[in-house]
């Protein structure tokens, strides 16, 4: 065993145990706290895979994380009511069903968003991935249907066959599993021929065109897995706090979710879930002692900004030595 | 026809409030590279300083010119504070520390001024209202706003096309390496732009203070307006801010004011009100979208 997938075993092992450290310290928050954490890595990760790899700053992407959110809450509404969707569609609170489901309708938003997209650059890319996003989440407000600006109470966890899912600890367990299989995922994908071609566009697009590869092709590609990525990770969340609204896919959210990749590192595997557990911990604690604690994150993230390079991995990495 | 003929016309004051904006962001943009996502928190402190001063003084003018001094000084500090360390970083660096600094400012006025929203009371010479056309009385204040838009227009027009400080500008906009090569003092450039674009984003803040309610995130609604304002008019073109500054603002007001009404006649109320309000609020972005895939750089790019 490597000594990185080692170092993995250990922090999955230790998040495991979360669970037990809440009941045994009577903190009951936590888990809910590294659940939350957890799944806003996965959606940081997704968005990390082609804004740090692939060098594409997309300022849209919690339009498929409310996405995905919202076809989990859309299938329960439908499964609560007993109606269908469109009058096609039946509802369902079935995991196994909402979760690619929603994979899925990501992905297909991901397509529609990024094939137009991706004709632009620089500047204009980050403002019409952004132009997206403000229309799904305009679009989502306007339907009345499904909750409109309150969005859609789900008021029982999707189930998965043979586990108890009104269980805090289950759901959570259920939630890192899918955390470390994503994170598995992207580091396979990251070192793929696939993954490093993508990397190649980064560092120069018109060599590899050069080269005979066709660039849009592998961006769009790229842009459909991050969306179905961020779409997993909002079906979660939904399951996770049994609720959805439109406030999922606003554009600070979009910045939060960058935000997150850069406090952890650009590029990185580990990076997104770090800033995104760092970011999230750091604005509740600070919520508990002033209602102004976006104060002091603007401060830091401002500092982080202009003083580091490579967020908090790099500083690990030179804690440890260059080893992790 | 009489209601057309006023929603047109608070198109056009909508439409110059976002020029004044985008006029400021699209220099900076052209001609730093900078991304500068706290544009709109600068328009937020000229609304708040005007509105306080008027508040505490009685007096508009007062308010007015507290609007654009402090406006222009916070440019400063945020210029010579961030923005300056800034221009060598990419994209993703420039949109995350601006982020911070909206962040920073609204929080700031939270603690400051506290969320409920400021109102102040208009001169007496703006209080009434004149009939433009037989059976329609239009606000006097807001056809102050218009004319000191389109005032500012040909102002900017001029200070671009027959000064020396616009040569740079437009030689900024076109090819930024060139400029600096050639000697010219970049720095005091940058800085002297900036600030001219704060001055602006106050001055759009001070005008829309009696007319919107002015409260903490206030410029977090208009700067995605404005950016959809840059990115289609070209970034780095006034002129183009100028256009598409007036066209999306008539564009978002007729939706606003006809489509839930035009949707109500096919569909029940509720439903027809909250898509119409929807749908109109999409609109700008369809736009940017559809602008953009036939033409990448807007419609008058300055950079060939």
């Amino acid at each position: 065993m490597t000594r990185e997938n080692l170092w993995l075993l250990v922090v999955f092992v230790a998040l495991a145990l979360v669970p037990f450290a809440a009941e045994l310290t009577g903190q009951t928050s936590w888990t809910r706290l590294v659940g939350q954490a957890l799944i806003y890595g996965m959606a940081a990760a997704s968005l990390n895979f082609i804004l740090g790899y692939g060098g594409m700053v997309s300022f849209g992407h919690a339009a498929f994380f409310g996405i995905g959110g919202y076809v989990v809450g859309i299938l329960y509404h439908h499964f609560d009511a007993g109606t269908s969707f469109l009058g096609v569609i039946p509802g369902t609170d079935q995991m196994l069903i909402t979760l690619p489901a929603a994979i899925l309708v990501a992905g297909l938003a991901a397509a529609l968003v990024g094939a137009l997209s991706l004709r632009t650059g620089g500047v204009q890319f980050i403002m019409i991935t952004l132009a997206f996003a403000q229309m799904f989440f305009f679009l989502f407000i306007s339907l009345k249907t499904y909750g409109g600006e309150d969005g859609i109470m789900v008021r029982r966890t999707n189930s998965l066959p043979g586990l108890n899912m009104k269980d805090k600890a289950t759901l959570y367990w259920v939630v890192l599993v899918f955390a470390a299989a994503y994170y598995l995922f992207l580091r396979r994908l990251v070192q793929s021929s696939f993954g490093q071609i993508i990397a190649g566009i980064r560092q120069n697009e018109r060599r590899m065109a050069a080269m005979g590869i066709s660039t849009y092709r592998y961006k769009l590609v790229a842009f459909i897995l991050s969306g179905m990525g961020a779409g997993l990770a909002g079906a979660l969340m939904v399951n996770f706090l049994r609720f959805t609204s439109p406030d999922m896919m606003h554009w600070t959210r979009s910045g939060e979710l960058m935000v997150m990749v850069i406090l952890g590192g650009v590029g990185t595997l580990a990076g997104p879930f770090i800033g995104a557990g760092a970011l999230f911990t750091l604005e509740t604690t600070l919520a508990r002692y002033t209602e102004h604690w976006m104060l002091p994150v603007g401060i830091l993230l401002l500092v982080v900004v202009l003083t580091s390079r490579g967020g908090l991995m790099a500083l690990i990495r030179k804690l440890t030595g260059g080893r992790a | 026809m009489i209601l057309l003929f006023e929603q047109l016309l608070n198109g056009l004051q909508y439409g110059v409030t976002l020029f004044l904006l985008a006029a400021g962001l699209t220099l900076i943009f052209g001609i730093m590279g900078v991304i500068n996502l706290a544009h709109g928190a600068l328009y937020m402190v000229g609304a708040f300083a005007a509105s306080w001063v008027a508040i505490q003084t009685g007096n508009f003018w007062a308010g007015l010119l507290a609007g654009l001094v402090m406006a222009g000084l916070m440019g400063l500090l945020v210029e010579m504070g961030v923005i300056r360390r800034l221009y060598d970083r990419d994209h993703l660096d420039q949109v995350l520390a601006t982020f911070a600094l909206i962040l920073i400012f609204n929080q700031s006025t939270v603690l400051i001024f506290g969320r409920q929203p400021l109102f102040t009371t208009l001169p007496e010479i703006f209080a009434g209202s004149v009939e433009i056309v037989p059976g329609l009385p239009y606000p006097t204040y807001r056809l102050f706003v218009i004319g000191v838009g389109l005032a500012v227009a040909v102002g900017l027009y001029l200070l671009i096309n027959k000064t020396r400080i616009g040569m740079l500008v437009r030689a900024g906009a076109t090819n930024r390496q060139m400029v600096r090569a050639l000697g010219v003092n970049i720095r005091g450039l940058y800085t002297a732009v900036f600030a001219l674009g704060a001055l602006l984003a106050g001055l759009a803040g001070v005008m829309a203070s009696p007319i919107v309610s002015v409260q903490v995130g206030m410029g977090d609604e208009i700067i995605l307006a404005t950016f959809v304002v840059v990115v289609i008019g070209g970034v780095g073109s006034v002129k183009g801010a100028f256009v598409a500054g007036i066209l999306l603002g008539l564009f978002d007001t007729m939706l606003r004011a006809f489509l839930p009404a035009t949707l109500q006649q096919v569909m029940p109320g509720p439903e027809a009100q909250a898509l119409g309000v929807g749908l109109s609020s999409m609109g700008i972005y369809l736009m940017m979208a559809l602008v953009l895939l036939v033409r990448p750089r807007g419609l008058f790019a300055a950079r060939g």
